[in-house]
């Protein structure tokens, strides 16, 4: 890694001298995701020679919204490359929160569709010149759940952060053809360390299923850092949503990812 | 995801969205994340134009309670109605 890009990159926070030039770009791209269908995703990378090690983000069910399009900055602020795909591409365009409203009454997406979104965002970002090939997955909320799902099911990223996706653990009566299986029963196929982020007075998922997911992590042998915050709920990173806003557990939840993003991928 | 609590039903009808007035013909409602609600999870009415693809929608999201007080008063303007029919044909 040259010495300058690990300047760019970290592990507390971005902070870049004054005097020293920093440049983004970020835009929306179009890629070929499941089924070859085009896909939107929004791209964002710092404006460097890299190498740079990656990160897709999986969107939560409110959409592709301006929250996500933030941490994909965010992201690519901190040094990484950043993708977040428009897991509701084939939805009529509109507002996020027009089309989010019709993929959920539509039954939302399948499982296999989102994975394969998010795997074809992984083969995009890894064939960028700029790439050091490492890439994680990350997500919140049903974006916490996929970002776990794709990891089991692509076998080929080098990190994952599943911040409090709720359903790993799932009911039988839960489980239909969009939704085969409980990400928990693919853990045996976790190629990666996992980094969770959970709220205590989270219903979904609860305390008892991160518990749970945890216990299984154990009894595999897996590498995870699960960190439960006390007085968050769902959402606790949402600073658009007053009544599940957590600053200090969010400022908190944010420093772990940088650091555990900064040891898994260099 | 958090909910898979949802309930779509065929419904015939007009609101008014911000394109002005038009007919919808479904009505999805859920429990699961709000868009604007300061909530966690909400009880959302969607009544949407099913019959084009961008159709129109107008949404409400409700606290459980308030959803539970909406429905009484539905049924309490419905009964009414019912009587205010029934007299006319009497």
């Amino acid at each position: 890694m040259p010495e300058e890009s690990s300047y760019e990159r970290r592990t507390e926070d971005a902070v870049r001298s004054t005097d020293e030039y920093e440049g983004m770009i970020a835009e929306t791209i179009t890629l070929p995701g499941h089924g070859g269908d085009h896909i939107n995703a929004y791209y964002a990378r710092p404006l460097g020679a890299g190498p740079y090690p990656a990160v897709v983000l999986f969107h939560h069910r409110p959409g592709w919204d301006e929250w996500y399009r933030e941490a994909t900055r965010r992201f690519a602020h901190h040094g990484y490359l950043a993708l977040c795909p428009d897991l509701y591409s084939r939805f009529p365009p509109g507002p996020p929160d027009e089309v989010a409203a019709r993929a959920r009454a539509e039954g939302d997406v399948s499982d296999e569709q989102v994975v394969a979104d998010g795997l074809a965002g992984v083969s995009f970002v890894r064939a960028q010149l700029v790439s050091s090939g490492k890439v994680a997955l990350m997500g919140t909320c049903s974006g916490g759940r996929h970002a776990y799902l794709a990891a089991c099911r692509g076998r080929n990223v080098d990190a994952v952060v599943d911040c409090w996706g709720g359903r790993v653990v799932m009911q039988s009566e839960d489980v239909n053809d969009k939704y085969p299986v409980a990400p928990i029963d693919l853990t045996e196929d976790l190629p990666c360390p996992v980094l969770g982020l959970f709220g205590e007075d989270d219903k979904s998922p609860s305390p008892q299923q991160v518990a749970q997911h945890e216990a299984e992590l154990r009894r595999l042998g897996k590498t995870y850092e699960f960190h439960s915050y006390p007085g968050a709920g769902h959402g606790f990173f949402y600073y658009d949503k007053p009544a599940a806003y957590r600053a200090e557990q969010a400022v908190d939840g944010w420093a772990k990812i940088w650091d555990f993003l900064s040891r898994q991928l260099g | 995801m958090c909910t898979t609590i949802g309930h779509a039903a065929g419904i015939a009808g007009s609101g008014r969205s911000t394109q002005g007035w038009f007919w919808f013909d479904r009505v999805w409602l859920s429990y699961d994340h709000p868009f604007h609600a300061q909530v966690e999870h909400a009880v959302s009415v969607d009544f949407v134009d099913g019959s084009r693809p961008s159709g129109e929608r107008v949404a409400v999201e409700l606290t459980r309670e308030a959803a539970r007080q909406l429905a009484l008063d539905l049924l309490a303007v419905a009964d009414q109605a019912d009587a205010y029919e029934a007299g006319l044909m009497a």
